[in-house]
């Protein structure tokens, strides 16, 4: 269970977190959406420890990510930061590879091996394994790097943007992973989307952000109502009914 | 490299994952082991002549003194590189060595030429040693938090480097002109005037250093991939990372203490090291760095004393070369 309660977070005197709680059950796929800039990926550093916490506090199982040792933490919950930049000459696989880390102490032992070789497989990189990542195209790197979260076998998963480059196809395989790693593997999952309907469709609550405050938070269907999303995003948009799932008509 | 371009393939899917990593030692390491050995025993017997056993021992300290400064400049760049993610940066290019001898006109300055001569020599290193890794540390710890910019990196390097350079030559101008001699032979890396009694102390330090990165291997190339994703692999970031620039800055002082300033000798020696065995790994980096530095420093050693008759020092044969490769990789962008 990961535990957030009464964050806020500042940057110089700019309030970007108010007053934040939310408790995320474990097993399940949570979606957190919300504007450019309300606060989605400093909510997720903060969780995943990235950014050092200001005010509140947050634990993962009943560690405080404040003060938990880094490792121990790392064996419980991987993130997947908005920025991918990555500067290193590594080939797909000794990428993957690096998710095995906190779990040794940087040898790959056998089993490690059939683990990243496994991530590799559940995200298409079969043909890219030897490919060295500086050579990829965006959307083969971001599933690269959603395979080395993946690798790192956590029971938390915290990805910001994962379908960031994706094609429809690998959107949708992407998503319909996370389903199943929540379903079969009670996993946690916690993803920012920008495509509403992905959230719509694939996660069991969806919590809204806006300018640093939780906006609205439940199942999709209590999500998925013009006045809520408006609320939310500052414009009209139909909501329609497609053989009784909601999907959102945003782009018109 | 050459291997691992090869597993592109449709079939690499199982073959490359299971694939042990590459090995450590591998037959272009085994290359740069046989010259760097073959260099120094070169070194050794070349043109032996007159009193043999004192000119071997002569030469022996120095060889372990090239090594020496070899293993501490390639380790240290190696670090550094990592630490603040680029390839064209060194300590030394970041004002690192200047600040070094700043330090030391500080010194000659405070207590005048003949006080200075006069300081227990291994004393005196470890207060240098001291002083500038505390000094490094502040000014240098700023720049790991968050992202670094490499032009703001740059423009910082450059600036701290004339600062201090600055700062020592009107020190310099301040003291009476048989002190400045003394500034003078510390300024300029020369292995024939090396300082003999330092040796021994500074290759236990580098020792140690070099073990303590070789330890960190696996943690260095977790922290190549940035902070952000280091963390998120559980790396303890904020205690880890200053540490090792402590490490950074104790073997730039003990290579610069006993040679003077190698300015672009790290760049030349891991950029090199990284080209020729393909990898960015560190268990791999960091013995190729080493040994290309040996094979530099030893090799251009011997070729400037029977070849060129001691004309001209060391370091400066190496910053011209350093010179032009740095001006290739600006050239050629970031890597
Ligand atoms: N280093 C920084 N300095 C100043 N403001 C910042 C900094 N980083 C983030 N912010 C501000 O904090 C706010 C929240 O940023 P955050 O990245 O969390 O937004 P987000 O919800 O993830 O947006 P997006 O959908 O664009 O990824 C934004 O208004 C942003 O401008
Ligand atoms: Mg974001």
């Amino acid at each position: 269970m990961i535990v957030v309660s009464n964050v806020s977070h500042r940057i110089g005197r700019a309030p970007i977190l108010t007053d934040i709680s939310l408790t995320l059950e474990k097993g399940g796929v949570t979606a957190l959406i919300g504007p450019n800039g309300a606060g989605k990926s400093t909510l997720l550093s903060l969780i995943a420890r990235l950014t050092p916490l200001q005010a509140g506090t947050i634990t993962v199982d009943g560690l405080a990510v404040a003060t938990t040792p880094g490792r121990t933490l790392a064996r419980r919950l991987a993130v997947l930061p908005q920025d991918s930049a990555i500067d290193a000459r590594l080939t797909v696989t000794e990428l993957v590879g690096f998710g095995r880390f906190p779990h040794g102490a940087g040898r790959l032992t056998d089993a490690d091996r059939a683990i990243v070789a496994a991530s590799l497989q559940r995200f298409d990189l079969g043909d890219l394994a030897g490919r060295f990542i500086d050579t990829l195209s965006g959307g083969q790197r971001q599933r690269a790097l959603v395979a080395m979260a993946h690798a790192q076998a956590t029971d938390y998963l915290l990805l910001d943007e994962p379908l960031n480059n994706l094609d429809m196809q690998h959107a949708r395989a992407l998503m319909r992973t996370l389903r199943e790693l929540a379903d079969t593997e009670r996993r946690t999952v916690l993803v920012v989307l920008h495509d509403i309907n992905h959230a719509m469709a694939h996660a069991d609550r969806v919590v809204a952000l806006k300018d640093g405050r939780i906006a609205a938070d439940g199942p999709p269907a209590a999500v998925a109502v013009p006045d809520v999303l408006e609320r939310i995003f500052g414009y009209a948009m139909r909501v329609v009914d497609v053989d009784g799932d909601p999907v959102v008509l945003h782009h018109r | 490299m050459a291997d691992r371009t090869t597993v592109s393939g449709s079939d690499a899917a199982g073959t490359s994952a299971t694939r042990p990593v590459e090995a450590v030692f591998d037959r272009r390491m085994a290359l740069l082991l046989l010259v760097a050995l073959a260099l120094s025993a070169a070194y050794m017997t070349v043109s032996l002549r007159g009193n043999i056993a004192f000119a071997l021992e002569l030469r022996a300290i120095r060889l372990v003194a090239l090594w020496q400064v070899a293993v501490a400049v390639a380790v240290s760049t190696v670090l550094f590189q990592t630490l603040t993610q680029n390839r064209i940066l060194t300590p030394a290019i970041m004002g690192m060595d200047a600040l070094y001898l700043l330090g030391q006109t500080a010194l000659v300055f405070l207590l005048g030429g003949l006080g200075y001569a006069g300081l227990d020599p291994a004393l005196k290193f470890a207060a240098e040693s001291l002083i500038m890794t505390t000094m490094a540390a502040t000014l240098f710890a700023p720049m790991l938090k968050g992202r670094t910019d490499m032009t703001l990196m740059l423009l910082t390097g450059v600036v701290l480097g004339i600062l201090f350079r600055s700062l020592a030559a009107l020190l310099a101008r301040l003291i009476d002109p048989n002190a400045f001699a003394v500034v003078q032979s510390v300024s300029f890396a020369d292995f024939n005037t090396l300082r003999r009694d330092l040796v021994w102390p500074a290759l236990a330090v580098t020792a140690l250093g070099t073990a303590v990165a070789w330890r960190a291997r696996h943690l260095l190339d977790v922290a190549a991939l940035g902070r952000a994703r280091a963390v998120g692999l559980g790396l303890d970031w904020t205690r880890t990372v200053p540490a090792l620039l402590v490490l950074v800055a104790l073997l730039v002082a003990v290579s610069t203490a006993l040679v003077g300033p190698v300015a672009l000798l790290g760049l030349i020696v891991v950029a090199g090291a990284e080209r020729l065995i393909g990898s960015r790994r560190h268990a791999r980096l960091l013995p190729a760095a080493c040994l290309v530095g040996i094979s530099i420093l030893v090799g251009g050693q011997l070729v400037l004393q029977h070849g060129l008759g001691g004309a001209s020092a060391l370091g400066i044969v190496v910053d011209f070369a350093g010179g032009l490769l740095f001006l290739a990789l600006l050239a050629g962008g970031r890597r």
